[in-house]
This record gives C-alpha cells, structure tokens and sequence, in this order.
C-alpha cells in the first residue's frame, strides 16, 4: 500500500441533539437520564389509538435558538410530517419529523481551529423531531425495548460535506457542544446521548489526471469526541487502500454503514447496501402548523446572547489574551462570563486569566464546583489580581491567598496582611539583606564579577538567598534590581 | 375494473407495513385501492396551478403547551396490552438495531 495518491477527504456531519426540555415533544412525560424502563410513557408516546400529540412550546424554541445560533434562516411557517418506518423502538410505527418545510435551513457554523484559523461549515437544515425509544439486545436471544426516551426532542443538524480532515471534524462536535451549552439548549454529553454525530465520510481521489469518488460510508457509535475523530482517520485509510485494491467507486446504492468499535479501535461494517428505504413522508394531521411572526421572532433572538466563538475572539482583540488562552477560559459560559466580570472590576486580563484558569479551577475541582460558585465576588478577585500586578505578593502567596477567598468577603489584602504574605519592596530593608548576602557568598560574588562559567547560576543562587532571608517576602523584581546594582559597584573598573 | 393499483404494490406496501396477505386479499385489496385512487382523481378536473397546498385541514396554528411534566402510566400500565414483556421492558424477537432511532 505504499502507492502515493492525491486525495481530499470529504466528510459531513448527521447530528442529533437532545434538546434540555423537562417534558418530550408531544406529551408531559418527564425527560430524565435513567431510571425504572418504561416508567415515562403514556398514551401519546406509546402510540394508543385516540391520543392526540401537543407541541412542547419551550423545546421548539430551544430548537429555533439553536438553528439562530447556527446562522440558519428561519422558517416563518412550518409544518409536522410523518416518517413512516417499522422499529419495535418506534411504537406508532411513524416518528414525526419536518420533511419539506423544516423549522431552518441554510446556515453555517465557525470552528476555530487548533492554528488560530477559522473554518466554516455551512448547515444545510435543522430541524425538529421525536426521538425513538432504546433497544436491549443483552437479555438474551430477544430484544428488550425501554420507550422512557421515546418521545423526546431531538434536533437534527445536516452539514454540508465541508470537512476535510479528521481533526476537523472533531473540532466541529466540540463547538456544537460549546454553543448549545452556553445557550443552555442541551446538556450535550455524549456519553449519555445527549449528542450523536454520524459522520459521511468519503474521498475524490486524484489519479492519472482522473476524479475518482469512494463509496459513501456513514460512522455510528460514538461516543466521544475522541471517537470521532479517530474513527474518520480510520475510514480514510481503509477507504484509501480498498480503493487502490478493488477500484471501487461511488454508486447509486452503494453507500455502507460502519460502527465503531472502540476496543479494537476500527470501523466495522453494519450493512453493506443502504437498504432503499421508502419513508412515505406525508404530513402529519394530528398536528397543526408553526407560524412564527416577527414578535415570537425577536423574543426568541434576544436569548441569543454573546455566542462562544465571539466572546473568544473578543477576549484576545479587546483582552489581548493568546488564541490558547482564550479557548481555555471561554470553555464553558460560567467561567467566561466570571472571568469578564473580573476583567471589568479592573484585574488585568492575562493575570485574571491565569488566576482562574490555573488556581481557581483546581480549587473548583477540590469542592466539586465550578468558578464562579466559589463564592469568590469579580470584585475580590479582581483586587487579588491587582496585588499580584503591583508585586504585593507572590504568585505563591497568591494562591494561597486565593485558597482563603471562597466563602469570606474578606478583602485578599487582609487576608494577606493576616497571613503576612506582603512582599516588602522597601528598598532600605531589602538591600541590608543584599549586603548580607553578599558579604556571606564572597564565592559566589567572585564567580560573577569575574564573569566565570558559573556567573549565571552564582546570581540566580544570590537572589534567592536575599528571598530566603526575608522569609519570602522581599519583592524578587526589586532584589534582582538592588543586586544587580551592588554587583556592579563591585566590578573592577577598567 | 381498472388497474390504478396492481397486485405488485399492494404487496410492496404490505412489506413495508409488515403485513402478512393472503392471495385472496391481495386480489381485494388492489381492487379496493384501485377504485379509491379513482375516485380520488376526480380532483384531477380542478384546475389547481394557483392554490398552495394545504399544509392542515384546520384553519389553526401554533398549538402548544406548557414544558411542565405530568403524570405517566404506571410501568404495569403502560406494559399491560403489551403481547410480551421481560421485566419491565416490552419483549419483541430479536431485531438488529441499526440505531435508526432518528
Ligand atoms: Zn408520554
């Protein structure tokens, strides 16, 4: 397999997003993780003859938000549509779904990418439908169905196929998850389903002046993003050597589906020929259309809020944060939002940024919490900042003055003169400590005024001698200075 | 009788409904289908190039309700009609699951 081949990787994304409603789509039953089998079903999502579904006004609008978010154009009238097909999971024997007149289309999403560049993705429709319920295959030589989640809202998300790598891919699933997280739309954890991304994996290869197309192969089962992203390289590879091997192109038909298995770490083929399914989509008339005029509209758009990847860019134009910086802090909207907040009681930004990212994380994590419930105000944090900029403290004294913060108002200044960890830059006080230390390492002094070998080291050894003597209080900036200048009144002169 | 549905789709149809038919019914039922399309294509005679199509028979949107849970059927409720069960999951032969939920 050593032939070398031009190739471009072309992948689109089928998405379905749980969307973080308390009630399913159609019907009152409680939307929760777990719990009894069938326990939240009635007559509506079980499919009894006579019952009539009534749309969840909050999930619809959980899903017109989203598909704002992804620059999508909405739909001012829309309607329900029934896609027929015969699961166990699927009780009515018909999910309901947007066939022809879908809640948006046209839109696109912008995924920074790990150089600092921008990719666009365009969208081609989002829209509204039911999930189904969940298959157990593990009971025994029979099928056991739970329909808890049958019923619940589901968004699905079609990319166009604009992806051309596998990062890129992975890339794309976390950005939706940061979107629909900081819209509060979608818990968005994968590993409880509450994202599944299928991607369409396909490659143009170029060959003795020819465009040759792979078959289409579809990815399920997977759950994470490190999945994803594996499982597209995966593909690649053995579209690529299938091809070099068979020839095989692209047909009407001949698109495969593949799970991925993720001890074995490879795709394995589910079906080998699309089953051409007949889905006799026709509207659904036990539901009546969506219209949305400019009111509902507007109300909707002004929860959009400042949206991840803005926020972002706004924190490294307006901040001057690093690109790496800023993706770290705008991870998740609370601590984003909690870092602004300090910025704006006057904390320098790249200080407020290391102080939350670095020590208030790992404090956040020791109490099982997020930053901003450390009970810590802007206003504290920011005056913490502020001490460590003016070289009041340290950066150790720093985070342990942090560590006392949560749950006091106690100004990080008191804290600090409690715990005596003022750094002194009285330059007196500090330079009877130099000419201490000079005076007890003539050795070292020699080394750097004749300039040896060890001159470096000698200086970087002084320094922290005159820190140790003043029990780690003396500002370091203010010591280098001060030896720095008694040091060179000792030089000989030429 | 005219053949607007013949035997071949009807038993398409009943595949795709995981509907077991008899030759006789068959034979009934493209008969029937075929004079309901029939019937139907009377509407054939309108002249319909300037109606949209109808999205609803009702004259009425925006129906919705509240996101505020209510009760659900009881686990042995909701499994009562059920023609199997397994603890408290519907029973059905084994099918394979192509994860096709959605
Ligand atoms: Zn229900």
């Amino acid at each position: 397999m050593a032939a070398k081949v031009d190739y471009k990787v072309i992948v689109g994304l089928e998405i379905h997003v749980h969307l973080a409603a308390k009630t399913k789509m159609f019907c009152g039953c409680e939307l929760a993780y777990g719990g009894t089998p069938n326990s939240r079903t009635c007559p509506v999502c079980i499919g009894m003859p006579g019952s009539l579904p009534v749309m969840n006004k909050h999930a619809y609008e959980c899903a017109v938000l989203t598909a704002m978010a992804l620059n999508c154009s909405i739909a001012r009238f829309t309607k329900w549509d029934r896609k027929s097909y015969y699961y166990p999971d699927l009780p009515k024997n018909y999910q309901i779904s947007q066939y022809d007149l879908p809640l948006s289309e046209n839109g696109f999403i912008e995924i920074p990418l790990e150089d600092g560049s921008i990719k666009r993705v365009g969208i081609i429709r989002a829209h509204l439908e039911e999930d189904a319920g969940k298959n157990n295959h593990e009971l025994g030589s029979f099928s056991a169905i739970d329909l808890n989640r049958a019923g619940a809202p589901l968004l699905e998300i079609v990319t166009a196929p604009d992806m051309n790598h596998p990062a890129e891919v992975r890339q794309m699933a976390q950005e939706l998850q940061r979107i629909v997280r900081y819209l509060g739309v979608s818990e968005g954890d994968m590993q409880k389903g509450h994202m599944r991304f299928e991607p369409n994996v396909n490659l143009h290869i170029y060959k003795d002046g020819q465009t040759y197309k792979t078959p289409i192969c579809e990815i399920k089962n997977l759950n994470s993003f490190r999945a994803i992203e594996r499982s597209v390289a995966y593909e690649i590879q053995r579209q690529l050597e299938e091809f070099l091997e068979t020839g095989k192109t692209m047909q009407m038909g001949n698109k495969r589906t593949y799970g991925w298995d993720d001890v074995n770490q490879m795709t394995v083929l589910q079906r080998e020929k699309e089953e051409a399914h007949d889905y006799r989509y026709f509207p659904e008339p036990d539901l009546v259309p969506v219209e949305m005029d400019d009111v509902w509209f507007e109300q909707i758009r002004s929860r959009l809020g400042e949206l991840p990847l803005q926020k972002q860019k706004r924190f490294v134009t307006d901040y001057g944060l690093s690109d790496y910086d800023a993706a770290v802090v705008t991870g998740d909207k609370a601590t984003a939002d909690y870092f602004d907040a300090v910025v704006k009681a006057g904390a320098e930004p790249k200080r407020a940024c290391n102080l939350i990212t670095q020590i208030g994380q790992k404090l956040a994590n020791q109490s099982n919490t997020s930053v901003d419930q450390l009970d810590i105000s802007p206003q504290n944090l920011a005056k913490l900042a502020q001490m460590a900029d003016k070289g009041l403290i340290s950066a150790t004294a720093a985070a342990s003055i942090y560590a006392k913060m949560p749950g006091t108002d106690t100004n990080p200044e008191d804290i600090a003169k409690a715990e005596n960890l003022i750094q002194t830059s009285d330059t007196g006080a500090i330079e009877a400590l130099v000419n201490e230390v000079l005076a007890e390492n003539a050795e070292a002094v020699q080394d750097i005024i004749t300039n040896s070998k060890k001159a470096q080291k000698a200086q970087g050894f002084l320094t922290g001698q005159v820190i140790k003597k003043s029990k780690g209080k003396a500002n370091p900036k203010v010591v280098t200075e001060l030896l720095a200048k008694r040091l060179s009144e000792l030089a000989p002169k030429e | 009788m005219s053949n607007q549905i013949n035997r071949q789709q009807v038993e398409r149809v009943a595949h795709l409904s995981r509907l077991d038919l008899t030759d006789q019914e068959l034979d009934l039922f493209s008969g029937q289908l075929s004079s309901i399309v029939e019937y139907i294509q009377k509407l054939n005679e309108l002249d319909t190039k300037n109606v949209e199509p109808l999205a609803h028979s009702l004259p009425v949107h925006n129906v919705f309700r509240p996101d505020t849970p209510r009760a659900s059927l009881p686990t042995e409720q909701a499994l009562a009609n059920a023609p199997d069960r397994v603890d408290d999951f519907y029973k059905v032969p084994q099918i394979l699951d192509d994860n096709s939920g959605a």
